[in-house]
């Protein structure tokens, strides 16, 4: 058999399996999660080597309760393996890829030019997206009748203002516009705005949205992974910002979807471009993620998906990416990641929207899939 | 206007207004008043911090605490990769300080000439004030940016650093107050200098050298800083393997207090109880003897 | 009976032990520990190096705007040092404010006002505040102290003084006020005991003399003690501002983190420890890790200074002094 057709038994395969357990566009989604391993699949399937193998990775906090969940699941189908994942923010995932101090990167913030010229001469790093996730606004408000707030309604000339800090109090008349079933309770409460104080992917992705969405930000401050706040206070990662709100009636802060989940913080629905309220779900970013699908860039940097068009389309949707080297330097590390790679791109993506993540579309997913067979080491592919 | 008296006078005197003014007197009353006062304020935060950790802690302090790494989402789960990781690190940072603080010690204190001796010591109170984290940046850069790699050993190598200066320190003063006679008797009799130093000079000096020792120790079991650029920290259980990163208790407790999830924020409350208990009896321990020396 | 040794020489500058090396194993000994020693030295030497080599590149990018520029933006590529400095200092600064009264007075009364039976045990338990860790403090500072703080004294200064700007509020809890607050409380037991060591060792003779005189207690120690132990005691404050400029975890954990100019005590800041502790790990290699490692040279060199200028004060009051802790 030659590679041409191994190849496409591999896709087709692939194609088969993600259309199974993406369960975005195919209504038949079943498929138990995470019994049966990748290699049950057939003799193409990559599957970790035998020996104990310990993988370390570093990076965006933006997927780290997603990336802990798809590591107890693949360390359960293959015991033999440890993978260690430091949710120390984007930017840590880029530096340690760089200075090659982990095996694998993590970011939602696809790598610039400037910071892929950084990388060492003569290597060359894949962006591998693995999921979608949504950037929500959250808030702690306790009402005038003493109890939390619910149900908050933002506009993009509210979010802006309350983080330029032109807005301060929660009773400002242009919040209590775009929520008149709860005005009268919004109280008179300072705001507290929380942002990153780490290099931080999800950053890049509020900051985009900011800065398509105000003028004044756009001038003022500007789109990065770290920038500089007009006010408020810094918390690392995205566990850092929902802690801090939560500590603090009165505040406000942005990070993704799961984490306001866990939290039990209320997350404001945001008017998207349709000019409809929509809360920050799975099913609102695949939408969004679906609006631009064409113009999916070949190299997989995407960048945040802001403003999509759609009724359902949430305003602020970011892919995240695991970065690795083509060429793998150690052979068992290689194969092991190439193994967990795949397992997330197929098993992997059904865990996602119970968690409040959103699994890559069915392109996306298989065009991943097939980045995989780039990987080599010492040379050949791991696998072909 | 100044009258050679005689012995002070009595409190009752003094309250019948004789020569000292009412003035002083409240005043000096106010003041003794208010040095009370502030020693009592010295000591409510202490017992307000031990009153959280400890009612805090303790109902963190289950079977899954101790004996469980972390699970996803918080969901159970517990500390042991932390407390694994600082009872393998520090205990090899001790064994890499206690030789160059002890030894280094003896030389300045039995050898060195009065120029080195003054080098030596100024280096060590300097590296004494050093920041931690300053520290954390000096190992990363020899021991963690080389080899690509964040690992345990760097942490260790951290921790030793810190406890060095230190240990050398505590050291030098117990072997000053071993009284020279002992020197000299140990000489006349023949011993070498070297057998001198271990088993007079050391011996002698042994109960000080323990206290510093112990007090550094009890240190570096607390430090976070410099961990967090060399064992980066771990999820995963890690015994023996220090070419990798590895967890510790105040890393833990780091990353947990900042945790949306109140189950995740106990945790951290567990882990800092379990780490001021070690810290705390440490101290008590090493402390105690002298004062019950002082009192009675 | 004992054979007669090896002449040894009168304790000279090498001290009893020295000199007397003409055999092979204590040469070896001697040698040995001597390595042993100027390890540390060589410890020191190095992270000097290190840091000033590291230094080299922001350093020559913006010579001393550095220190003075106000704008940290890594994604532009600008770095000024100036809002980390003033968060440092301003944050030990109220320490220090806070520490001082509090400190003085604790070590006056346990030096000369209190019984035995009420100095040990006090002084135990302040020591013992001592070897609470850093991040033990943090977890307590944002969970218990920084609320704590919010409703009473920030709410009660802001009600009160909040018409100057530097008590501008609206206070959060978290913020440039916590962190010293929670500093102060990590300094006093340094300040204490060393206050504590500076006024024991200032003479009786003073203390009788005042008493003779018909001083009141309080009299005695403000015009006899005091004045006499006053160098020790700036030495001891000074050693406590050395200990603060250089604390992180605690810090980080209630300071806010943020990167401008704090305006009220009120405000978040930011130290230059809590910066790189924060931000060093994604640093960009190049200039941004050039920058951070700067910014740590810079506050190696404010507390050495602040180091030595102490220890000097305290031991022209109270000789050589070590603290263990």
């Amino acid at each position: 058999m030659n590679i041409l057709s191994k190849r496409a038994v591999g896709l087709a395969l692939a194609a088969i399996l993600a259309g199974c357990s993406s369960g975005g566009a195919s209504p038949t989604a079943q498929g138990t999660p995470g019994t049966t391993p990748a290699g049950s699949a057939g003799p193409s399937t990559p599957v970790p080597p035998t020996g104990d193998v310990t993988l370390q990775g570093a990076g965006a906090t933006f997927p780290a309760l997603l990336y802990q969940v798809w590591i107890e699941k693949f360390s359960e189908a293959y015991p033999n393996v440890a993978i260690n994942y430091q949710a120390i923010g984007s930017g840590g995932g880029i530096k340690g890829i760089t200075q090659q101090t982990v095996d694998f990167g993590a970011s939602d913030a696809a790598m610039k030019d400037t910071e892929i010229a950084a990388l060492p001469a003569g290597t060359k790093i894949l962006h591998i997206p693995t999921a979608l996730g949504a950037v929500v606004v959250i808030y702690n408000i306790k009402g005038k009748d003493g109890n939390a707030i619910k149900g908050l309604k933002l506009d993009a000339a509210n979010i802006a203002g309350i983080f330029l800090g032109t807005i301060t109090t929660w009773s400002d008349p242009t919040i209590a516009a775009n929520n008149p079933d709860i005005a009268a309770n919004l109280p008179d409460t300072a705001i507290l705005t929380v942002h990153r104080a780490d290099s931080s992917g999800t950053t890049n992705a509020f900051t985009s949205y900011l800065d398509a969405v105000s003028p004044d930000w756009h001038t003022s401050v500007g789109a990065g992974k770290e920038v500089k706040w007009p006010v408020g206070n810094g918390a690392p990662g995205n566990d850092g910002v929902s802690g801090s709100v939560k500590q603090t009636d009165g505040a406000v802060g942005y990070v993704e979807l799961q984490y306001a989940v866990v939290s039990g913080l209320g997350s404001a629905q945001v008017k998207n471009a349709a000019g409809k309220f929509v809360a920050g779900s799975s099913a609102g970013v695949t939408s969004a993620a679906n609006s631009v699908l064409a113009s999916f860039p070949a190299d997989f940097r995407q960048a945040p998906i802001i403003n999509a068009a759609g009724d359902d389309a949430y305003p602020i949707a970011s892919y995240t990416y695991i970065l690795a080297y083509v060429d793998q330097t150690d052979a068992t590390q290689g194969q092991t990641l190439v193994a967990f790679l795949y397992w997330a791109l197929t098993d992997g993506q059904k865990e996602e929207k119970a968690i409040g993540y959103a699994p890559l579309p069915d392109s996306i997913d298989q065009k991943a899939i097939e980045e995989l067979h780039q990987i080599t080491t010492g040379g050949s592919p791991i696998w072909p | 206007m100044t009258a050679i008296a005689g012995p002070p006078q009595s409190i009752a005197a003094r309250l019948t207004g004789s020569t000292v003014g009412r003035r002083r007197t409240i005043v000096d009353r106010v003041m003794r008043g208010l040095a009370l006062a502030a020693a009592i304020i010295c000591v409510i935060p202490l017992g307000a911090v031990l009153a959280f950790v400890i009612g805090n802690g303790i109902s963190a302090l289950n079977i899954d605490l101790l004996t469980k790494p972390p699970k996803a989402l918080g969901l159970g789960g517990g500390a042991l990769n932390a407390i694994l990781g600082s009872l393998q690190m520090v205990p090899l940072a001790a064994l890499l300080a206690v030789p160059i603080g002890v030894l280094g010690a003896v030389y300045v204190a039995e050898f060195g000439n009065r120029r080195s001796a003054r080098i030596i010591r100024f280096s060590a109170d300097v590296l004494v004030g050093v920041p931690s984290i300053i520290i954390g940046i000096f190992v990363f850069t020899f021991l963690v940016l080389p080899f690509k790699q964040f690992n345990a050993f760097a942490g260790s190598v951290a921790l030793a650093v810190i406890m060095v200066p230190v240990i050398m320190r505590t050291t030098e003063e117990s072997l000053h107050i071993v009284p020279n006679s002992l020197r000299e008797a140990s000489l006349a009799l023949g011993v070498p200098v070297w057998r001198t130093v271990f088993s007079v000079v050391i011996r002698t000096g042994l109960s000080g050298i323990l206290t510093g020792t112990m007090l550094a120790f009890a240190r570096a079991m607390g430090e976070t800083a410099p961990l967090l650029f060399t064992a980066l920290g771990s999820r995963l259980i890690n015994v023996g393997n220090f070419a990798k990163p590895m967890d510790a208790l105040p890393v833990f407790i780091y990353v947990n207090a900042r945790q949306p999830n109140e189950l995740l924020n106990q945790q951290a409350w567990g882990a800092a109880f379990l780490l001021l208990a070690i810290v705390l009896i440490i101290n008590v321990a090493v402390r105690a003897r002298s004062w019950g020396r002082q009192i009675g | 009976m004992s054979a007669v040794p090896t002449p040894t020489p009168p304790l000279g500058p090498r001290g009893l032990l020295g000199g007397s090396g003409s055999r092979l194993p204590d040469l070896v000994f001697r040698g040995g520990t001597g390595v042993f020693a100027w390890v540390v030295v060589a410890i020191l030497g190095l992270l000097l190096i290190l840091l000033v080599l590291n230094s080299r590149q922001v350093f020559g990018q913006f010579g001393l705007s550095f220190v003075t520029g106000t704008d940290w933006d890594p994604v532009a590529g600008m770095y000024g040092a100036l809002p980390f400095i003033i968060g440092t200092v301003a944050s030990s600064l109220i320490a220090i404010l806070l520490a001082a009264p509090i400190g003085i007075l604790t070590a006056v009364f346990l030096a000369e006002l209190a019984s035995r039976r009420v100095a040990v045990p006090l002084t135990f338990a302040i020591e013992l505040l001592a070897a609470i860790p850093s991040v033990v403090y943090g977890l307590w500072g944002v969970f218990v102290l920084g609320p704590v703080l919010k409703a009473t004294v920030e709410a009660w200064l802001v009600g009160t003084l909040g018409w100057l700007p530097i008590f501008a509020g609206p206070p959060f809890g978290i913020g440039l006020f916590a962190a010293g607050v929670i500093l102060t409380l990590m300094i006093l037991p340094t300040v204490i005991s060393i206050s504590r060591d500076v006024i024991s060792s200032v003479p009786n003779h003073q203390r009788e003399a005042m008493l003779a005189l018909g001083a009141t207690r309080w009299e005695m120690i403000t015009r006899a003690v005091l004045p006499f132990a006053r160098s020790g005691i700036v030495g001891a404050l000074i050693l406590g501002l050395g200990r603060a400029l250089g604390e992180t975890m605690a810090v980080t954990m209630v300071i806010g983190n943020s990167q401008k100019i704090p305006q009220s005590i009120f405000d978040p800041s930011q130290t230059i420890a809590s910066q790189i502790a924060t931000t060093f790990n994604e640093a960009g290699v190049g200039l941004q890790t050039s920058a951070l490692i700067a910014l740590g040279l810079i506050l190696l060199v404010i507390t050495m200074t602040l180091n030595v200028i102490a220890r000097l004060l305290v031991w022209r009051v109270a000789g050589p002094v070590t603290e263990a802790a």
